[in-house]
């Protein structure tokens, strides 16, 4: 090896000890109370051993009724994600070449980011508000039954909530695209197109093989952040909840363990997902390392 | 080598311009590579437009509008403006409740970005700097951003066994004979809403720290020991300002995130706190539309200006 390592390197190294503990340890603590036997608490020590928590959590019976929000969370990120991968990859396509507005569109996209969750919540549900007055109006004047019986509001996780992830998701999408295009050679685009390839199979056999690992990166962003939004969603889902909404919401009045095992569920969910990512990602760069 | 072919494809266009007059088929054709940016940019230029940008102006919009109990009338009055603000200048020095909640909010806006960029830069110094190869470095940086992928009300929840009233801290402490009682301000208080958020959004100081960090010229570094520099020097010369442009984008981010929370000053505060993220989330429950959204046009309005100040200082698509 080279130089030995200098004092700094101690301190540091123990002060990044200190953090990955500050991180994880909390995580680990609901970790081992979720599996707490029947009489256990919120707090150490924890009081026996046993999946009871994670049995009832999963037959729906105790304080945590989370059935519908998980699935209507579970659908919604998945929409979030298809939509954000296809429309970053489209705008990142459109921000290679010089085009009118491109300033514009970025500093709005970057704006979408940093303005507060809260402010562009509320503004959507507004905007939603007076879309259904101007419905609720248009049905008294032309007389359609439907608008007059039925209808009450055009908020709803699919509507105006999946808006609010998707000015969420975008920007995030938008960057990594730069990030993304940035580093990318043109020349085999180039040589595809002096082999006579069209625009359309350039991009499908050329550019898309090329980007297609960081748009597993894109997907796995667009689906976990739309999973674990909560500040944008707060104004816009109507009457229905996802499921963070869910849980903030039972912070307060659940007095078991149960919560500690939805966390630890949720949390061995996420790191699948990591670790299928990677293990995706892995495979495709190993068969064009073959190839 | 990428400059190299670019410059050959700038000829080759301009061969093809040159022909280009006579032949129909290829104007067509560059008329719709032409248009093609524009129609690649079109579904995200919509959904900014339908759901950010026309949400903003309907804030604003509504702002100046009337209210009742149970509907919003067109107006323009500054009425709900006035309500927020109402007393504030003629109570000097005393500070009305809007003052006291803004200055609340941009405390914890200031501690928290102290906490999370001391935090935050030196573990990217760490990563950047002193993990020598790469996969090391790699495995570093994926354990601090495996947090970032799960539930953050579960994040928050995950306190309660450690910081609770009979939490692991308090149990540790009176077994170690420090104190006698537990200590009541641990959990629900301004400790536990920093601790939280500084939990929460450090991984936002890394990242683009990180970034910056690496891109720094290991010969730099190299010349300045060799030119005498104290590691110090070193540090504040040469590292810092270089590292600026991440510096400030993590800045801009945690910055703006805190000082629109409602959620984690609600949940680890005990819904005790108040911030401005909280006043609006309270006028909505009361469907005071109206005075709600003069509070976030006000919210919006401090935090655009802190922002494009700093933006002003780095160009963003150069970073990445």
């Amino acid at each position: 090896m080279a130089d030995p390592r200098p004092r700094s390197y101690y301190v540091l190294a123990t002060f990044f000890g200190l953090f990955l503990l500050f991180l994880y340890g909390p995580m680990v603590a609901i970790f081992i109370l979720s599996f707490q036997g029947p009489a256990g608490g919120l707090v150490f020590p924890a009081d026996g051993f046993s999946t009871h928590w994670f049995e009832k959590l999963w037959a729906g019976t105790g304080q945590v009724a989370i059935g519908p929000a998980l699935r209507r969370s579970f659908v919604l990120a998945l929409l979030v994600m298809v939509l954000t991968v296809t429309i970053s990859v489209l705008a990142g396509l459109a921000f290679r070449h010089k085009f009118r507005g491109s300033t514009l569109l970025l500093y709005v996209a970057i704006s979408s980011l940093i303005v507060p969750s809260i402010v562009v919540s509320l503004g959507i549900a507004l905007e939603f508000r007076l879309i259904d007055d101007a419905i609720k109006a248009l049905g008294m004047a032309w007389g359609i039954d439907w608008i007059q019986t039925e209808f009450v509001s055009a908020l709803g996780p699919f509507t105006s909530g999946l808006g609010a992830h998707l000015s969420w998701t975008l920007p995030f999408g938008l960057l990594i695209m730069f990030a993304v295009f940035n580093r990318f050679d043109p020349a085999y685009e180039e040589a595809a197109r002096d082999l006579g390839a069209s625009p359309w199979q350039t991009f499908r056999h050329v550019t898309l093989p090329i980007i297609a690992p960081f748009l597993i990166g894109v997907a796995v962003f667009g689906f976990t952040l739309s999973w674990d939004e909560l500040a944008r969603s707060s104004q816009v889902m109507g009457s229905d909840n996802t499921l963070p909404m869910q849980l903030a919401a039972k912070t307060t009045t659940v007095t078991d363990p149960e919560i500690y095992a939805l966390g630890s569920a949720t949390t061995a969910g996420s790191v699948m997902l990591i670790i299928m990512m990677f293990t995706l990602v892995g495979v495709m760069q190993r068969r064009r390392r073959l190839k | 080598m990428t400059e190299a072919s670019n410059s050959v494809t700038d000829t080759r266009t301009e061969a093809r311009q040159d022909r280009a007059p006579a032949r129909g088929r290829t104007s067509t054709r560059r008329a719709g590579a032409a248009l093609a940016p524009y129609l690649q940019a079109a579904p995200m230029a919509l959904v900014f437009l339908l759901f950010f940008v026309l949400p903003l102006a309907a804030t604003i919009v509504v702002s100046f509008w009337q209210y009742t109990h149970y509907s919003i009338e067109p107006a323009f009055t500054l009425q709900n403006y006035g309500d927020i603000f109402s007393g504030c200048i003629r109570d000097l020095p005393e500070l009305c409740t809007t003052f006291r909640t803004y200055i609340s909010t941009l405390k914890f806006g200031l501690i928290v970005w102290a906490t999370t960029l001391v935090t935050g830069f030196t573990v990217a110094y760490f990563l950047a700097f002193h993990v020598r190869t790469l996969k090391v470095q790699v495995i570093f940086f994926l354990l601090c951003t495996v947090p970032f992928w799960t539930s953050i009300v579960i994040r928050m929840i995950s306190w309660i066994p450690l910081l609770g009233r009979n939490g692991l801290v308090n149990q540790t402490l009176m077994s170690m004979g420090v104190i006698d009682t537990p200590l009541e301000g641990l959990l629900y208080s301004d400790f536990a809403v920093i601790l939280a958020m500084t939990h929460l959004y450090t991984l936002f100081m890394v990242v683009p720290i990180f970034n910056s960090l690496m891109r720094i010229d290991r010969d730099l570094i190299e010349a300045a020991r060799d030119a005498g520099a104290s590691g110090f020097q070193t540090l504040t010369v040469i590292i810092i300002p270089l590292g600026r442009p991440g510096i400030l984008i993590g800045s801009i981010f945690v910055v703006t995130i805190v000082m629109g929370d409602f959620l984690t000053i609600g949940i680890m505060g005990g819904q005790q706190i108040a911030s401005v993220g909280k006043v609006i989330q309270t006028q909505m429950q009361f469907l005071q539309f109206p005075l709600a959204a003069a509070n976030a046009v006000i919210l919006l309005a401090a935090v655009l200006v802190g922002v494009w100040a700093l933006l002003k200082l780095v160009d963003i698509r150069k970073e990445l």
